[in-house]
């Protein structure tokens, strides 16, 4: 997990111009962070070129709004990270 | 180019769903009123007509990606270049590459080329919805088959 949050966070940090050290773990991606959903189309197609994966923001986004899941769940960067780990454990099955 | 309708290309010339590629040829044409004031006495066709032939371009290649389910809109342009001027009359060739097709995003590497050289180029990202309304994928259907879009894209295009 924390090589991963360590990949997600230098793309945030360079995508974004965010101070790498103020990216946590426990950062929410919107709340914290202040990443826009326009910015995060670019941090989605650095993690998917980075992961080789699909993040599935569509689905995500869609949860979210019908009350099935929190935005924590995906953009808390731990969270995230987790996520992400999952895809890939997916994809190599 | 029917530059008043803003319709930037003249017709697809190639498209390849398998390579991810398309091409298509834009001629500018030899009087608008765009070139009164851009420039007096020196017309040049506007780098940001330029990016909008490169983005038509692109959204086609992701129409045709996604079988006309799903509309592509702009939403960031990057890394854009203008390397030469565009003067009236010139018969330009567009192209694109499509580099990543995400969830609900599509990316795009697109360039004008004139006479074989770029004179051109930018990253393009969209976004890639539902069409929000059936009058405006009627429409596009139209705007489509005015391009040269074939009427039935083959997976293997």
């Amino acid at each position: 997990m924390s090589s991963t949050f360590e990949t997600i966070a230098n793309i945030i940090a360079e995508t974004c111009d965010i101070p790498r050290d103020s990216i946590k773990p426990e950062s929410h991606a919107i709340n914290d962070l202040g990443i826009d959903s326009l910015d995060f189309l670019d941090i989605a197609f650095a993690i998917d070129k980075a992961f080789g994966i699909k993040l599935p923001l569509e689905r995500w986004t869609q949860e979210v709004n019908d009350g099935k899941a929190t935005t924590d769940q995906y953009f808390v960067l731990k969270n995230l990270s987790a996520r992400i780990d999952e895809l890939v454990a997916a994809k190599g099955a | 180019m029917r530059l008043e309708y803003f319709q930037l290309i003249d017709r697809i010339v190639d498209l390849k769903i398998a390579d991810r590629k398309i091409s298509a040829e834009a001629t500018v044409p030899v009087t608008s009123t765009i070139f009164e004031g851009h420039f007096p006495g020196f017309p040049l066709m506007p780098g940001v007509l330029l990016i909008e032939a490169m983005a038509q371009t692109s959204g086609w290649l992701v129409v045709a990606t996604y079988r006309f389910d799903r509309m592509p809109f702009l939403a960031a342009v990057k890394d854009a270049k203008f390397r030469m001027f565009v003067t009236p009359g010139q018969k330009l060739s567009v192209k694109a590459d499509l580099v990543h097709q995400g969830s609900g995003y599509a990316v795009t590497e697109a360039s004008v080329v004139l006479d074989s050289k770029t004179i051109c180029d930018a990253t393009l990202t969209f976004r890639v919805l539902d069409f929000p309304n059936d009058e405006m994928k009627l429409r596009m259907r139209e705007a489509a088959a005015l391009v040269g879009f074939p009427a039935e894209v083959p997976a293997d295009a």
